[in-house]
Formats: structure tokens, C-alpha cells, sequence
């Protein structure tokens, strides 16, 4: 039976799960309330802080020789990374034919646009000069000269800027069919605005047909995009000499960690939510033992590039890999990298033990770690490498300031803002695909089409 | 000023209400049977069982799909190639035109322009329809299957019989 698939405890009616969808729409709870105001504040402490960089130039910001990649493009991996889960659940299990990815994937596509909004600010914000970010794009500069193409940078920017656009119109694509079905329940302003974002959907026959074939080759196109994404944010380490990032591990280990830590904010934002938009029938522990899953082969991915990276720079008999890795475990930032690796390695081993995948509690706090753990994967990956790279009477430090973290906080507030907003204004359970799941009556008993 | 939008040509016809999926299948397929091709029916989720009563054929949005790919490659690599013969500039020392690195470019563009094609093509195949105003009910887009035929006064009498005898649980002219 479809219900057995789509969750054990799952025996609604098509119409029921409309209302159960729509009633997320209703009036907001004090706690949604309080968790937006929360993310404002946040965002406002961010935007505080950035009108100050703009007026004052970078110098707030601890950039120090040779870490003259710090905070900010931490923030910026960090941020690219988080929406790769929701690019992995809605896009790449759509293919797998995955029956449990239906009740969470709308929310994780929407993670992933929002993630990668807010990963796109970061390149801006450390160039410094924000008022010539144009430069990026593919025109001549003033003597005609083009940009480098051999620059991982430049891939970078043709990456980011594909994901976010692509993933935007596989979200945007995917709501036409539900905020119909809102519309045609919804009265007042709603309507009004439903109305415009369905675009006459009515759900044809005609418009079924290519809608199915359409979202199958977003799907299929975006599959190799998120591997290709993460692939090439790797490459801006990678493509370089420094120890510790010149290695061919990279880009698969990127891609990995980049599950992983959008995994755990899945779960950071799912397990409070369902409880908020009182949705816990149609996000149940089926769906969470899943993901857990899938977090627990990731950190199995982590655990095993870790020690790779270690092996590879003892086998490697280069001096100056070796330093950099002994530094990592012992050095001035041995701190950053234990707590890299307990978090992501060591914590996601107990998603072995189903009665931690099952466990609400147990998951929300492993999710928590897994989102500081991999922030401080980029953070060592980052500033430790870069603070003894080579010349030692080049070694310094980095003393994060009240910008680096200002801008830290903002990223946040900007981030969750946007997911609250879209939680309260759009259907954040994908209404068609749950009602795919479930067999129509029928007046004859005996099977369907399939 | 408004946007030029076509004016929504209002269809005549009877528009019919199912709650079974087996009983309004049977229903398509009879009127197809008659001669009846104009048939469009609602769901409230794509449903291979009327999609294969309807008998539709492939959907032409792959064209757009591979067109945009093409287009996207070929951009890619036209794009970065001929930036770098138009002013050649030797970095790191190496070649001024280099393949590999611009698969990465060429590839992104790739997905790019394949993605917004299909969601251009999406919109272009379905807006002609949407601007034929036909009979619509909103429990279509909820738990209801609707069917619609276009009908001249003369046989929405003939029609209505035949679809409340199907087993529709509300019929209506539209």
C-alpha cells in the first residue's frame, strides 16, 4: 500500500492532507513569532555591522597576513555547503524514486535557495569594494582585458550563480501545483497572491503531462550541478599550492561534508518546525530514521576523508604537508580541529543505534553539533592551513573581531528570516507528491494503472 | 498600462465531477471512443492511470531541454575560448587557450541555460491553453477528477445522461 511507503502511520484522505497543508497557513503560533523577531534581530545585527564595513572598509574585519581568506569566505563554504542536502533530497532521490523524500523535500529545496542566498553575500562582502562585485562578470575591464578563465574563481561564480538559479526555478516550479490547490481554499490577500504565483494552474491533463517531464529533467540536470558545485568550491583550495588544500581528495571530500552539514541543518529546522506548523503526522520519525541515515553515511564519508587527509600527508613525505597536519592535531588551533573531528566523525556514529535515530531530542542535539562541527571544518581547513603555510617567520594568527562574528550572526538571521517567512506563506509539505502516495477511491476493487 | 494578454476565449461545454479514478477513466475512454479528442481533465496529481486513458504522447519540453544544453555548451566553450584569443595573455604560464578549465565553465552553462529553457518551454506549452477559458471547479485541485468536453447546446443534455450514468457525482454546463 502507498501509505506503507510513505510512512507507517500515515491514513489521511486527499482532501485531509489540503486542509492539514493549508492550516499551516493559519494565523502564526507565539513561537514562530518569537523565532522570527529572533532572526530579524539577528539579521539586523548583520546589516548593522556591514553598513559599518561599507563606510569604514575591511580593516574591522581580522584579516591578517597570510590569512587573507578568514571568517568571512569560512562563512561563504559553510553557507554553499547547507543547501547541498536539499538539492540531494529533492532532486537526486526524486530520480531514486525515494518515497520518503515527499514530506520534507519542499522544505529542504527551500533550505537550499535561502542557504545559497545567503552564501552568495560572502564573496561580495570580502571583496571589499562591493560597488564593482561586476567585475566578477564576463565584460571587459577598462584596457579590454577579460576575465581569467583558468581561475577557479571564475568557475566559482558561474557555479554559484547556476545552482542559485536553477534551484530557484526547481522550488519555484514545484509550488505552482500546491499554491493552486492553497488558492482554491484561500480567501482575501492570500488568494490574490496565490492566484498570481499559480500562474492558471488548473492541473490539466495537458499541464500534468509536461509538468511530470519537465521536473524529471530539472531533477536530472541539477543531480550532476550540486556534485559539480561543491566540486569546484573545493577547487579554489585545491587548484592552489598551499599544504593541506593541494590535494585530489577535495572535491569528493567537499562534496561530502557539504551533505553532511546540510543534513544536519535539515534537522536543525525540521524538528522544531513540525512541532510550530503542528505538521508531526506528516513528519514523523519514518522521515527523520531516514535522514539520520543518510547523515550517518555521510559522517562515515567524513570520517573516512579525515583520515585519509592524515594518512596522505604522512605517506606524502612532504615536509611541509606533514607540519601543517601535526599543526592541525597540536598546533595553535588544535582546538578548532578536535572539534572538527569530534563532531563530525565521532558524533555522527551514533546514528548506528536507531533508538538515537528515532529519538527527537538525541537527533535535534547531534544536528546542533554537526552544524558548529562543520563550520569548523571550513574554519580549519581555512585559516589553520593558511596560518603556516611555508616560511615559518610568515606564521601568524587570526583574532576574529566584532565584524567577523557580527557578519557571522547576520548570516543566521538572514537565513532563518527568509525560511520563516516561506514557511508561514507557502505550502512547506509538497501537497501533490504526498497525494501521488495515496490511492484514489475507486468504485471497482483491484489494482490501478500500476 | 496592462500587459498585452490575449483575451480568455470563453469554451461552451459540460464539465463533470468524479470521485472514483476507475469510473472517470472508463468515462475518457469512452469519449475518446466516440471521436471526442478535445477532453481536458483535472486531477489533483499526475496520474499515470488517466494519462494512459487520455493517450497522450511524449511531451515536446524535452526539445527545450536539449536545445538549452546545446546552446549552454557551445556558449561556454565559444565564450571562454574567444575571450582568450581577443586579448592573449599568458598567467602562471600557461597555454592561452586551455580546454579543461573551461569545462567547468562550459558545463555550468550547460545546466544554466537547459534549466531556464524548461522552465520557459513549461510555461510557453501551457499558456496557450490556460488563456481558453473552460469549465473549472476548485475541489479539482483538492480530491475531485474533472473531466470537460466542449458541447454545442444541442448535446449537453446527451452528455450530462452520459456522465451521470458513468458514475460523476455532479455534472454541469459550463
Amino acid at each position: 500500500m502507498a501509505t506503507v511507503a510513505y510512512g507507517p502511520n500515515l491514513t489521511r484522505t486527499h482532501a485531509e492532507i489540503t486542509s492539514d497543508v493549508v492550516a499551516t497557513l493559519s494565523a502564526p503560533s507565539k513561537g514562530y513569532l518569537a523565532a522570527l523577531f529572533g532572526a530579524v534581530g539577528l539579521f539586523l545585527i548583520g546589516l548593522i555591522t556591514f553598513i559599518i564595513l561599507l563606510k569604514d572598509g575591511l580593516g574591522h574585519a581580522g584579516y591578517n597576513p597570510p590569512i587573507m581568506w578568514s571568517v568571512y569566505i569560512t562563512n561563504f563554504v559553510f553557507w554553499v555547503g547547507i543547501g547541498h542536502a536539499g538539492t540531494l533530497i529533492s532532486a537526486i532521490l526524486y530520480l531514486f524514486r525515494s518515497p520518503w523524500r515527499t514530506a520534507v523535500y519542499r522544505a529542504t529545496e527551500a533550505m537550499t535557495v535561502f542557504a545559497v542566498m545567503t552564501a552568495g553575500l560572502f564573496p561580495i562582502i570580502h571583496i571589499g569594494r562591493q560597488w564593482v562585485f561586476y567585475w566578477l562578470l564576463p565584460y571587459p575591464n577598462a584596457r579590454y582585458i577579460w576575465p581569467n578563465f583558468k581561475s577557479p574563481l571564475m568557475w566559482d561564480v558561474f557555479a554559484v550563480g547556476t545552482y542559485l538559479t536553477v534551484s530557484t526555478c526547481f522550488l519555484v516550479f514545484g509550488l505552482i501545483p500546491d499554491v493552486a490547490a492553497v488558492r482554491d481554499r484561500a480567501t482575501g490577500w492570500r488568494r490574490a497572491l496565490y492566484a498570481q504565483v499559480a500562474m492558471g494552474w488548473t492541473g490539466s491533463d495537458n499541464q500534468w503531462r509536461h509538468f511530470s517531464r519537465a521536473y524529471l529533467y530539472l531533477a536530472a540536470l541539477l543531480t550532476p550541478l550540486v556534485l559539480s558545485v561543491h566540486s569546484v568550491v573545493s577547487w579554489d583550495f585545491a587548484m592552489s599550492l598551499v599544504p593541506a588544500w593541494h590535494g585530489t581528495i577535495f572535491a569528493p571530500y567537499f562534496v561530502g561534508g557539504a551533505i553532511y552539514s546540510g543534513l544536519g541543518m535539515v534537522m536543525t529546522l525540521l524538528i522544531p518546525l513540525r512541532k510550530v506548523l503542528k505538521v508531526e503526522h506528516l513528519i514523523n520519525d519514518y522521515h527523520f530514521d531516514n535522514l539520520a541515515k543518510l547523515t550517518l553515511l555521510t559522517g562515515c564519508i567524513m570520517f573516512y576523508s579525515y583520515s585519509m587527509e592524515y594518512f596522505v600527508a604522512w605517506y606524502s613525505g612532504n615536509t611541509f604537508e606533514q607540519t601543517t597536519f601535526f599543526r592541525r592535531a597540536f598546533g595553535p588551533y588544535w582546538w578548532a580541529g578536535w572539534t572538527m573531528i569530534i563532531c563530525n566523525a565521532l558524533m555522527s556514529q551514533l546514528l548506528w543505534f536507531k533508538k538515537i535515530r528515532t529519538n527527537l531530542t538525541s537527533l535535534f542535539v547531534i544536528s546542533i553539533f554537526i552544524n558548529i562541527g562543520m563550520w569548523f571544518e571550513r574554519f580549519v581547513i581555512i585559516v589553520s592551513s593558511l596560518s603556516n603555510e611555508f616560511i615559518p617567520w610568515a606564521w601568524d594568527g587570526l583574532n576574529p573581531t566584532w565584524a567577523d562574528w557580527g557578519i557571522l550572526l547576520g548570516s543566521f538571521g538572514w537565513f532563518f528570516m527568509y525560511f520563516l517567512l516561506f514557511a508561514r506563506t507557502f505550502p512547506i509539505v509538497a501537497i501533490q507528491e504526498i497525494k501521488e502516495m495515496i490511492p484514489m477511491p475507486r468504485l471497482r476493487s483491484g489494482g490501478g494503472h500500476h | 498600462m496592462g500587459l498585452p494578454l490575449p483575451r480568455r476565449r470563453e469554451v461552451p461545454g459540460v464539465l463533470a465531477s468524479f470521485e472514483h479514478i476507475d469510473a472517470a477513466c472508463d468515462a475518457i475512454r469512452a469519449l475518446r471512443k466516440e471521436g471526442r479528442r478535445n477532453l481536458t481533465v483535472y486531477t489533483s496529481h499526475p496520474s499515470h492511470e488517466v494519462e494512459a486513458a487520455v493517450g497522450h504522447t511524449w511531451s515536446p519540453i524535452r526539445l527545450f531541454t536539449l536545445i538549452g544544453g546545446l546552446t549552454g555548451c557551445t556558449a561556454g566553450f565559444a565564450m571562454t575560448l574567444w575571450m582568450s584569443r581577443d586579448w592573449p595573455l599568458v598567467v602562471g604560464g600557461k597555454s592561452v587557450n586551455t580546454v579543461v578549465p573551461y569545462v567547468a565553465i562550459a558545463f555550468e552553462l550547460t545546466v544554466l541555460i537547459a534549466g531556464l529553457l524548461t522552465f520557459f518551454g513549461m510555461a510557453l506549452l501551457t499558456f496557450p491553453r490556460a488563456v481558453r477559458k473552460v469549465g473549472f471547479d476548485p475541489r479539482f485541485t483538492d480530491d475531485r477528477i474533472g473531466i470537460f468536453v466542449p458541447a454545442q447546446a444541442g448535446e449537453t443534455d446527451r452528455l450530462g445522461a452520459f456522465f451521470r450514468d458513468a458514475g460523476a457525482v455532479e455534472v454541469r454546463n459550463a
